[in-house]
């Protein structure tokens, strides 16, 4: 009736898990109800949940990242003190079962439901804005990608009560992620949530380019876009292209374990091989799905906060496709040492040289951006300058172990941890906080504390510094990854200074958390009243902050980049534009629904409760069919109404 | 309360950002020297920065090479970030400020040409490198090559000498100055034979046969250990690779045939159930052709895979 | 705040290099759709790639030559091929308005749509109770994979197909509708070249 599911998947032996899971459901029952006493509900649901607003999307992916970021980050505080004591006899405090799952948990959160929420968030909210234009090309569609990646998010959290994760990594290499090696529901509460979480993601893909490329504001041609445009186009071409490979490779596993195929087992004519190919094959496009937003966020950042234009946009442009072309031949510099022959090894290694260039060529331009600027120091612009020194120094180690040679020595080693996580950090995660304090006013209507938010860029910055330099130390010391119990007694110095970096780090996220407490309290003071509060470049900052929800009354004629600048430079316009009705789309609730039954059918699915399965996949069906069948899906904003709502925001975002 | 908006070229100078770009507090700083000088202290060498043969000699060149010629690059590319951000701050009234975009071509050529020749020129260390380091690769030396065949268990090492008739688990014993020829595989899921201070790394998988050529120049114990997660038993995977003149291997081999127990089919299935922090023990024989039949089991698999089984759902357990 | 009027000049000059503004929404709607569609043929090259690597991991088991039943694969094909045809006949004729050819030339479609799947699943059933199934060996994974995600595909688009034509029925050749007909035989007809694809690597390359 109920699978496999029993009373002993409920962890009521292992207190570390009950009592986590106890603390966080404390805090969910407490929000909630603090919702519910306060009659929110209503708000909620009208103007969030059911919200097909790019703009209310782009702030709850970054809620659902930012939310994320807590998990993910008490697993990796709890692998670095279970490193740090785990040393010679001492055993530390978490067996080899927890451990590993805490490890994969880690992996799997932090890059697809922390990096991939924050950097998606960011292009949803920013890229209409910047293009022009009222929303992107398909808005429900967009509300029905966020919820299935808050589903997939939900799921991965539900198996740390109900079950046990995934014992394999993040990657989940066969056969240990096998039926004959991971024979429970671990692997499935990996491959399940991920795959819900994927189609969310490969929608997200379709939308953006079509937007992209099919909606922009009269006069905007291909390079008058602003630059983090080019790259959130090269970011999703690169899902459309890379995610696809995911799913079909996590079909094949999942119909390994649940139909005993043999696409990946050791017998029966499987081939892991063929794994580790299609993973990767995804896996490398992702990283750079990852980053080339955060390089758009870092040139935005980087103009508007040294006063000038980007340096050489065509050149920008111009890399950015190139890294978006290179990613797609460098896979196999994941596997080096699976013995695939000099020739082929020396291939991949150089084209992963290769793209160092284009990389290299960003980082020289924002160089002579900032080049006889006015650098004005805010938080943003910390964490830009913060990311050219440490992301240089993630992507030398990068080149390093493109070295196949090299690469043979520190494959799987602590080095290459450090490696990826300075690139992630200094990276993904600086750009998604230069971008969430750069944006914030935008979506807010008021700027975040400018304090909290260097002193929590300080704690990052230092903090990755103390936790990572270390690892790359232990790794030419032979220290491999993922263990869970460290031999060498020589080791502990270092792995004590790393755990003090991942305090640090977490010092700055609690920073983080005081800023935005702070911000809002404080708000009045920091009100944004012109739209404009860092003298910016680009079309979003002719909006009022928060702009309205049809983001423009009309259309701005664009006749250069930075559109803004050009407007600001020439002056307002005396006569007030003709306004007229504006077509929105309605809010719709299908998005909610489909994710609901989403997360049911996939829990289903896990635990073997296929009769769920079934009714769970039906109502989707039944979802999708009524809304494919419904009328009037648009609503009027009309002309007066636009009018009043302009004039009331008279004055505003136009310069004083 | 700081107006961003006139901070720009084109519009009037106002009182510019307070903020700080140093630490706040001298005790950071304070910390950063301790963490520092911690690191430096620690590091010895050791793994990787303490070759004991000829391929990892090479590899470590090879890093140190490739890190030098990449430090051309990126030391003044941070010291230039840094020193930008500082100079050009808006504060400095002394920079200065124009910028003509006439530059712009120029500058563009030269952004592209360094990192393109830094990659060209590694791109041809990368070939040269790794055809010389390739694991397949015979090492060339004055003795005849040992062959040992390597079979990764959950969750310990077995090596057999084939030509020698004896095998040993978690520990491996080679002559020093003699090229060893290593077949490997994995009676499980993927491992990764590793012993840094002689080398190359390759993975080992189920069914398959990997390479890999080592030599091992000095006398001495070096730690190996699986670089490649393959269950709850990982962290135990290690063993101990001993380099020993080549006469006491001899005397090694002969004490090796005259104790422990013989390791036929009975004993390897022994062996190959689940088990960890296994110590090293030696066997006085090994089945023949040992290596090849563990790979044809691995490949034929066993029962419960329903071989044969057109369309039944494999056994599930409980547990993850 | 914004310049009202659009020089005609200059607008002229820019919609070559996509200047002319946001695209209507019949063009939205299909470019959207033909991307996803274009998506759907990566996963698909992920299966493809996979068969390909076990095309010949067979295990001591029953090869493709040993399987393959060509006349029912050249049947099958020619029904798809044809349904093909009768698609693009009613997408002509809905574009025309004529909602009762429409109506014929969609039934026929499905009809020989569903013959496909018909000699499709006959051949799975044929082989798995031959002990040739899916879990036999790593070749038969890929074959049932491959070709059952396109049947599965087909299926799909069947269950859309009688949607759509009770959405024609009910709601008449409305602009949206006609859309979502777009759609539809986008995806038909993309399904018809992953067949050839099929047809190619698996059923006339495996039967050498």
């Amino acid at each position: 009736m109920l699978g496999n599911l029993t009373w002993a998947a409920i962890p009521f032996d292992q207190p570390l898990p009950l009592y986590a899971t106890g603390a966080v459901g404390i805090v969910i029952l407490a929000v909630l109800g603090l919702v519910t006493v306060k009659g929110w509900w209503p708000y909620l649901w009208r103007d969030w949940l059911t919200s097909v607003d790019h703009k209310r999307i782009g702030a709850m992916y970054l809620i659902l990242g930012l939310v994320m970021l807590l998990r993910g980050y008490s697993d990796a505080i709890m692998m670095r003190t279970q490193q740090a004591i785990a040393v010679g006899d001492a055993q530390g405090y978490l067996p080899p079962d927890h451990y590993d799952q805490i490890f994969s948990a880690h992996g799997t959160i932090m890059i697809f439901f922390v990096a991939m929420p924050l950097v998606i968030g960011l292009m949803n909210f920013v890229v209409p804005l910047q293009l022009g234009v009222r929303d992107v090309a398909f808005p429900v569609l967009n509300s029905v990608s966020f919820w299935l990646t808050a589903s997939g998010a939900l799921l991965v959290n539900v198996s740390l009560v109900v079950g046990n994760f995934a014992r394999t990594g993040w990657m989940g290499y066969p056969p240990l992620s096998g039926l004959a090696y991971s024979p429970g529901e671990g692997v499935d509460y990996y491959l399940w949530p991920l795959q819900i979480s994927g189609i969310g993601t490969l929608l997200t893909g379709v939308n953006f380019v079509t937007t992209i490329l099919k909606l922009r504001a009269p006069g905007m041609i291909y390079f008058r876009m602003p630059v983090f445009c080019w790259t959130a186009l090269a970011a999703n071409m690169l899902i459309i292209a890379a995610f696809p490979i995911l799913t079909a490779t996590f079909v094949m596993l999942l119909l390994d374990r649940y139909v005993g195929m043999h696409f990946f087992t050791n017998d029966a004519g499987g081939n892991q091989m063929m794994y580790v190919n299609l993973f990767w094959a995804w896996g490398h496009p992702e990283v750079y799905i990852l980053i080339l937003p955060a390089f758009g966020v870092f040139s935005e950042v980087v103009a508007t906060f040294s006063g000038k234009g980007l340096f050489s946009y065509r050149s920008m442009v111009l890399a950015t496709l190139g890294i978006c072309i290179l990613s797609f031949t460098v896979w196999l510099h994941h596997f080096f040492t699976m013995g695939a022959g000099a020739d082929v090894n020396a291939f991949f290694g150089i084209m992963s040289a290769i793209i160092a260039v284009p990389t290299g060529v960003k980082i020289f331009n924002w160089l002579f951006t900032l080049f006889r600027g006015r650098i004005v120091f805010t938080t943003p612009i910390l964490f830009a300058i913060g990311f050219m020194v440490t992301f240089v120094i993630g992507g030398m180690t990068g080149v390093l172990l493109a070295v196949p040679p090299v690469d043979f020595v520190l494959h799987n080693s602590v080095f290459l941890v450090a490696h990826f996580h300075n690139v992630i950090i200094g990276g993904v995660v600086f750009g998604a906080l230069a971008g969430y304090n750069y944006w914030f006013p935008k979506a807010f209507g008021f700027t975040l504390d400018e304090r909290w938010g260097k002193a929590s860029f300080w704690c990052w910055l230092v903090g990755f510094y103390l936790a990572f330099m270390p690892l790359y130390v232990l790794g030419l010391m032979g220290m491999t990854r993922r263990l869970e119990h460290i031999p060498d007694p020589g080791w502990q110095p270092l792995l004590l200074v790393a755990e003090v970096g991942a305090i640090v780090i977490f010092l700055g996220i609690l920073c983080q958390i005081a800023q935005l407490y702070v911000s809002i309290r404080t708000r009045e003071v920091r009100r944004d009243l012109t739209g404009d509060p860092w003298n910016a470049r680009t079309l979003e900052w002719s909006t009022s902050s928060p702009p309205p929800p049809y983001n423009f009354a009309v259309l701005p004629r664009v006749e250069t980049i930075d559109a803004f600048w050009e407007m600001k430079r020439r002056g307002v316009a005396a006569v007030e534009p003709a306004y007229e009705t504006i077509e929105m789309p309605r809010n719709s609730p299908i998005g909610f629904v489909i994710a609901f039954f989403a997360v049911i059918a996939g829990f289903s699915a896990i635990w073997h409760i296929w009769w769920l399965v079934i009714l769970g996949l039906l109502a989707i069906a039944v979802t999708v069919l009524t809304f494919g069948w419904s009328e009037n899906r648009e609503r009027e904003v009309p002309a007066a109404d636009v009018a009043r709502m302009e004039r009331a925001r008279l004055g505003l975002g136009r310069p004083a | 309360m700081h107006d961003w908006r006139y901070a720009t070229p084109d519009a009037p100078h106002a009182p510019a950002s307070r903020a700080r770009h140093v630490p706040r507090r001298s005790g950071l700083v304070r910390w950063l020297v301790v963490g520092a000088a911690v690191m430096v202290a620690s590091c010895q060498p050791a793994g990787v920065l303490d070759p004991q043969g000829p391929i990892a000699s090479a590899q470590l060149l090879l890093l140190i090479n490739s890190t030098a010629i990449m430090l051309v690059v990126v030391v003044p590319v941070i010291l230039a970030t840094l020193g930008f951000a500082w100079w050009y701050r808006s504060s400095n009234a002394r920079a200065s400020r124009s910028w003509d975009p006439a530059f712009e071509g120029r500058i563009e050529f030269v952004t592209w040409s360094i990192p393109a020749l830094i990659v060209i020129l590694l791109g041809g260390v990368i070939w040269i490198g790794s055809h010389q380091l390739d694991p397949r690769a015979p090492i060339s030396a004055n003795a005849n090559p040992l062959r040992v065949d390597v079979v990764a268990l959950d969750w310990k090492w077995l090596f057999i000498y084939p030509d020698q008739g004896i095998a040993a688990v978690n520990q491996l014993v080679v002559p020093v100055g003699t090229p060893v020829d290593f077949r490997l595989t994995s009676a499980t899921v993927m491992n990764s034979f590793f012993v840094p201070q002689l080398g190359s790394q390759i993975y080992t998988m189920g069914g398959m046969t990997t390479h890999l050529n080592l030599l091992a120049d000095q006398p001495g114990e070096y730690p190996g250990f699986s670089a490649n997660f393959s269950g709850d038993g990982f962290s135990e995977m290690r063993f101990v690779a001993k380099a020993v003149p080549a006469g006491d291997f001899d005397a090694w081999v002969t004490q090796a045939r005259g104790a422990g127990s013989a390791l036929d089919e009975a004993a390897y299935a022994e062996l190959a159930k689940p088990s960890q922090a296994v110590p090293p023990t030696t066997y006085r024989s090994v089945e023949p052709k040992l290596f090849e039949h563990i790979i044809e089991q691995t490949v034929s698999g066993p029962e419960k895979a329903g071989v044969g089984a057109a369309w039944c759902p494999p056994a599930w357990q409980v547990g993850g | 705040m914004t310049i009202a009027t659009i020089d005609a000049v200059s607008a002229e000059r820019v919609r070559g290099r996509g200047g002319g503004g946001p695209a209507p929404t019949r063009i939205v709607v299909a470019y959207g759709f033909w991307i996803f569609i274009l998506s759907d043929i990566v996963m698909f090259s992920g299966l493809f790639a996979a068969y390909a690597v076990l095309s010949g991991n067979t295990a001591g088991g029953p090869t493709g030559s040993e399987l393959f039943n060509l006349r029912n694969v050249f049947i099958e094909t020619m029904c798809l091929l044809f349904s093909s045809y009768t698609c693009g006949l009613g997408a002509l004729s809905a574009e025309r308005r004529q909602q009762a050819r429409f109506l014929v030339f969609a039934v026929l479609t499905f009809v020989l749509g569903a013959a496909f799947l018909f000699i499709e699943i006959s051949e799975f059933a044929g082989m798995v109770s031959k002990g040739a199934g899916p879990s036999r060996s790593g070749f038969l994974s890929g074959f049932f994979t491959l070709v059952g995600m396109h049947g599965a595909h087909v299926t799909g688009g069947l269950v859309w197909l009688v949607y759509m034509v009770a959405q024609v029925i009910v709601k008449g050749l409305r602009p949206h509708v006609l859309r979502r007909l777009l759609c539809w035989s986008l995806f038909w007809h993309a399904l018809d070249i992953i067949w050839i694809g099929v047809l190619t690597l698996v059923y006339l390359m495996g039967a050498g």
